[in-house]
């Protein structure tokens, strides 16, 4: 072993000694030589046969030069490198090909990069907790009714806690934080902070170490106890500039001192995991006896016991969950909750699967389409190439090292692609990771690390062999002294060439049609999705979080929001300002069903309508239409009438036929009057189809925190430094929250199909861009090769326009075949992402004619400047060229 | 160069090369050629060229050691040396050859 290694390592140093050894060789070889021609003198020769004689006793000077230098060498690498020499010579010779094939490597392979990046960091890579196959997100099965429908209450959460057998702990975190719903006082203006409660072994179950100081403990979740916090990682580097002496310093968070424990790792990001595209700061934790009454307000993430599997954890929640009670005190409570188990990796990934998938089979045809493309500009290249390679042969390279020679051609182009793609990559990634707004999960942990490396590594040879081994077989193959002969114009062997490339190109251009045809159908969806009757009018419209302080009186606080909406609706530029507590398409809740007085429901039977708690003017403020009914006033107080604004989608289920103005209602405890019907509005999703909504005056019931939305005649930016001037003024706790557009709410929500829509668009384009090059790399070089042909049917009579259409007619007849196999192809994949389009079939016929229009135009003007050449062939030089 | 002379097997030239550097001290490659020659009686089959690659292939595993000296012809020339690995190394290797040769003439001997 110690030889072998011995003998590896001399064999390295001769490798890079190769000029001294060779003349240390050539010494001994000459010293040798002189010997024996000496002793063959003695024997009485003459100098000239002694000197043969020694010559041929020796046998081949050079033959033994070489022998030398590959038993003591590395001969693999020495005719590596002469490959790699050769290369770089031809390449530099060749520098158009050279830069044009590096190009399209780069970014062919830049996006397989980058879009693997991505699948690795979502999909395929476990959430960066510990042991993240062991957690499991515990919810009810999906309902219509929002957050309150998918959460557990308190007294359910500690019983579930106490009784299942399956878990190792079980904790979770409060549903219904808002942003920015902490204000960071007590150093110069106060800054708005978002922060959550979190069950008191929430960090312990996901498995999550402070970077400092500790997490919570048991007395810290005690009622009653001094309150604490931890910090997120980025929020105390950009708050408190990475203060190392932070634990045990208190912060005053509304008004209160908050004494701050520890701060979690920068490994640990909220948002990235339970809520993608948004930003937690802070966490507190949530204290059971505070939340008795609150209702449902609590997820659940659990941690697996060793050894349980998730259908006998399954079993055991389907039997505790029936238990439970909504509150302990209220014995009828019992029996209305359900668990269902996912792996957390499914919950938080599971619906980006397909898109990503779909992701990364448009990429890998992409790849494709690049290998084609390459293979034809190599065949090209090949093709003025044949003599030299026959010459090659013809002086005794064998076909394998012909073979070789190409391939390492193909690598060395790859791997400069390669480079040039990681790049490409790596500065993609980096913009997709700091893009906040796209509410992906993980989505800013992306980074190009030493998988997305091998990966590249892995395409780059894949595409190597991809695109050289078709040329490098045509080239190393075939008949020398054919080789030798072909004149090139008109041979039939020119003529097969040309049939393979025209393959490739069919090919290439029916990639190009399914790559487009899935962009057109993912950006007609998001067209569609744009298009969608929000119920609500996002342009000219804004909100801002609230800061007010009621002391906890529902008259004052109303006085507080009158106060804001006069001084606000003063500001030139704003039509009106109204205040919600929740908006759509962020949290919700709800309150419980939404009945018909006097009718009889079974338990579970009305649907639980979402709620919100509105100031009047609301309406207009959003943009929502009404349909019927009035909108509520400041005379609809306290003492009066309980009335309700509910949604044309529970209107017409409660009141079908009828109007459902001036029918009562059993709602949240009381019987209600309903005064007005309004538009559905998208409260949850975008596509989704809105459900049951109902609307208390602020005036009757309490809102949980204040939006004020100002519906404005300007854009709405421009007038973010008045409105938070005025608020100021009414109350100088007003922290500086964001003035939020609606349109960027609902942009957030659009986010991932707009992701996914814009990727798959590039790589359609870029597909067509290849396609297109390919289309005008083949028609020209057989206008070129047919030169002479043209020139004899000019001669012959045909005009230039003749000739022209010739040409153009070859091009259509390439660009169909592709089209025709390409729009095959899409009928039967579009079907598979049938699941990502909304409001359009897969079989789409506008974005099929579409493609069909663009791939057939991008055709004709690839081969219009070769056709304009053919047209202006001079018959008389044609004629002489050869 | 006659049809009879025999081909060397793979490694045998190394096995003759310690052997000879063995019994007869170092030695440059012109004169270790010729003594492989004139004890093989001419029945090797031998370019003199090829002594080369074997003397380097030894040299790297450490069993010959090379250093240019004067010639008894007053002529520079390279000198080889057995090293002590190399000794025991030619034992081991004799035992094995003669092991081999003894089955081969067993295998052969065998009737027809």
């Amino acid at each position: 072993m110690i030889e072998f290694i011995q003998v590896w390592i001399e064999r390295f140093r001769s490798f890079f000694h190769k000029p001294e050894l060779d003349r240390d060789f050539e010494n001994e070889v000459s010293s040798h030589l002189e010997m024996a021609v000496e002793e063959n003198l003695r024997q009485g020769m003459s100098p000239e046969e002694a000197r043969r004689q020694a010559l041929i006793g020796f046998g081949g000077v050079e033959q033994a030069k070489e022998r030398h230098r590959d038993a003591r060498g590395l001969p693999f690498l020495d005719s590596l490198l002469q490959d790699l020499r050769f290369t770089l010579r031809s390449l530099k010779r060749d520098r158009g090909f050279a830069i044009v094939a590096v190009l399209i490597l780069g970014v062919g392979i830049g996006a397989n990069t980058a879009v693997f990046s991505v699948v690795n960091t979502i999909l395929l890579r476990p959430l960066p907790l510990a042991n993240p196959q062991k957690l499991v997100w515990i919810a009810p099965p999906p309902t219509k009714c929002g957050f309150s429908c998918e959460t557990y209450s308190a007294d359910a959460f500690e019983d579930f806690r106490a009784q299942n057998h399956s878990f190792q702990d079980v904790a979770g975190y409060f549903a219904f934080s808002s942003d920015d719903n902490y204000r960071l006082t007590g150093r110069g203006q106060p800054v708005p902070a978002t922060g959550i409660y979190v069950t008191r072994s929430f960090f312990q179950v996901l498995g999550v170490q402070p970077s400092l100081g500790r997490l919570f403990t048991p007395d810290d979740a005690r009622k009653g106890s001094h309150p604490v916090t931890l910090l997120a990682n980025a929020y105390w580097k950009r708050q408190f500039n990475a203060d190392p002496a932070i634990v045990g310093k208190a912060i005053d968070l509304n008004r209160q001192p908050v004494t701050v424990v520890g701060v979690l790792p920068p490994s640990f990001d909220f948002g990235a995991v339970f809520s993608p595209g948004e930003k937690v700061d802070l966490f507190t934790p949530y204290i059971l006896d505070d939340w008795r009454n609150d209702g449902n307000d609590l997820t659940m993430v659990g941690r697996l016991r060793p050894g349980v599997t998730l259908a006998q954890a399954q079993a055991d929640v389907n039997l505790i969950m029936p238990e439970l009670y909504w509150n302990r005190k209220n014995p009828n409570s019992k029996g209305q909750y359900k668990g269902t188990l996912t792996p957390l990796k499914t919950y938080v990934t599971g619906r980006l699967r397909s898109p990503l998938l779909m992701l990364w089979c448009a990429v890998g045809a992409i790849l494709l389409i690049v290998c084609v493309n390459l293979s034809n500009l190599l065949l090209a290249r090949a093709a003025t190439r044949s003599k030299e390679f026959a010459l090659r042969g013809a002086l005794g390279a064998g076909r394998l090292r012909l073979l070789r020679q190409l391939l390492t051609e193909s690598l060395v182009l790859s791997a400069a692609g390669a480079l040039l793609g990681v790049a490409f990559a790596v500065a993609i990634t980096s913009f997709v990771a700091h893009q906040g707004s796209i509410a992906l999960p993980l989505l800013g942990s992306v980074r190009v690390d030493g998988t997305a490396l091998g990966w590249t590594l892995l395409v780059a040879v894949a595409v190597a062999v991809l695109f050289g081994v078709v040329p490098g077989l045509k080239v190393s193959g075939g008949n020398l002294s054919d080789s030798l002969k072909d004149a090139g114009p008109g041979m039939s062997e020119g003529k097969k060439h040309e049939r393979v490339r025209a393959a490739l190109v069919i090919s290439e251009v029916a990639l190009a049609c399914v790559l487009l045809v899935g962009a057109g159908l993912l950006l007609r969806s998001f067209l569609r999705v744009l298009d969608v009757d929000l119920g609500f009018e996002p342009d000219h419209s804004a909100a801002i979080k609230l800061d007010y302080d009621d002391g906890g009186s529902a008259a004052r606080r109303n006085v507080i929001f009158r106060q804001i909406m006069n001084h606000v609706e003063a500001i030139p530029g704003v039509e009106t300002a109204g205040i919600v507590d929740f908006l759509p398409l962020g949290h919700n809740r709800s309150w419980g069903p939404l009945q018909v007085k006097g009718k009889l429901y079974r338990q579970g039977e009305a649907p639980e309508p979402m709620v919100y708690v509105v100031t009047p003017g609301f309406f207009r403020a959003m943009g929502t239409r009404f349909v019927a009914g009035r909108d509520f006033s400041w005379d609809d107080g306290p003492k009066s009438q309980k009335v309700i604004i509910i949604n044309q989608a529970a209107a017409r289920a409660l009141w079908p036929g009828k109007n459902a103005v001036g029918q009562m209602a059993v709602t949240a405890g009381s019987d209600r009057l309903v005064v007005g019907v309004v538009a559905d509005v998208h409260e949850t999703s975008v596509e989704g189809s809105p459900g049951w909504q109902v609307y208390y005056p602020s005036t009757q019931e309490a809102a949980e925190g204040a939006e004020l939305v100002v519906r404005t005649r300007v854009p709405p930016d421009t007038l973010a430094p008045a409105v938070l001037r005025t608020l100021r003024q009414l109350n100088p706790n007003q922290p500086a929250a964001e003035f939020q557009p609606l349109q960027q709410i609902v942009d957030h929500a659009v986010s991932p199909r707009r992701f996914f829509m814009l990727l798959v668009t590039s790589f359609g384009l870029f597909g067509l861009i290849l396609a297109s090059l390919g289309i005008y790399g083949v028609i020209s070089y057989s206008v070129t090769r047919r030169t002479q042909e043209i020139g004899v049917r000019m001669a012959l009579g045909a005009s230039p326009s003749n000739v022209q259409l010739m040409v153009i007619r070859s091009t259509l007849r390439l660009a169909l075949a592709g089209i025709c196999l390409g729009v095959l192809a899409s009928l039967a994949l579009t079907r598979l992402i049938g699941s990502l389009l909304f409001g359009i079939t897969p079989a789409d016929p506008m974005t099929f004619a579409a493609t069909l229009i663009i791939l057939s135009s991008v055709a004709l003007a690839a081969g219009y400047l070769p056709a304009r050449r053919a047209a202006k062939v001079n018959p008389m030089t044609a004629l002489r060229a050869n | 160069m006659s049809k009879e002379k025999l081909d060397l097997l793979q490694g045998t030239l190394d096995l003759m090369v310690l052997r000879t550097l063995a019994t007869l001290g170092p030695m440059h490659g012109y004169g270790l050629a010729r003594r492989i020659e004139q004890v093989s009686g001419d029945q090797v089959l031998l370019n003199q060229g090829t002594i080369y690659a074997s003397l380097v292939r030894l040299q790297q595993r450490g069993l010959i050691t090379a250093r240019w000296g004067t010639s008894e012809g007053g002529r520079r020339a390279k000198f080889y040396s057995i090293t002590q690995r190399g000794t025991k190394r030619l034992a081991e290797e004799t035992e094995n050859w003669q092991r081999l040769s003894a089955v081969i003439d067993r295998v052969l001997a065998l009737p027809q």
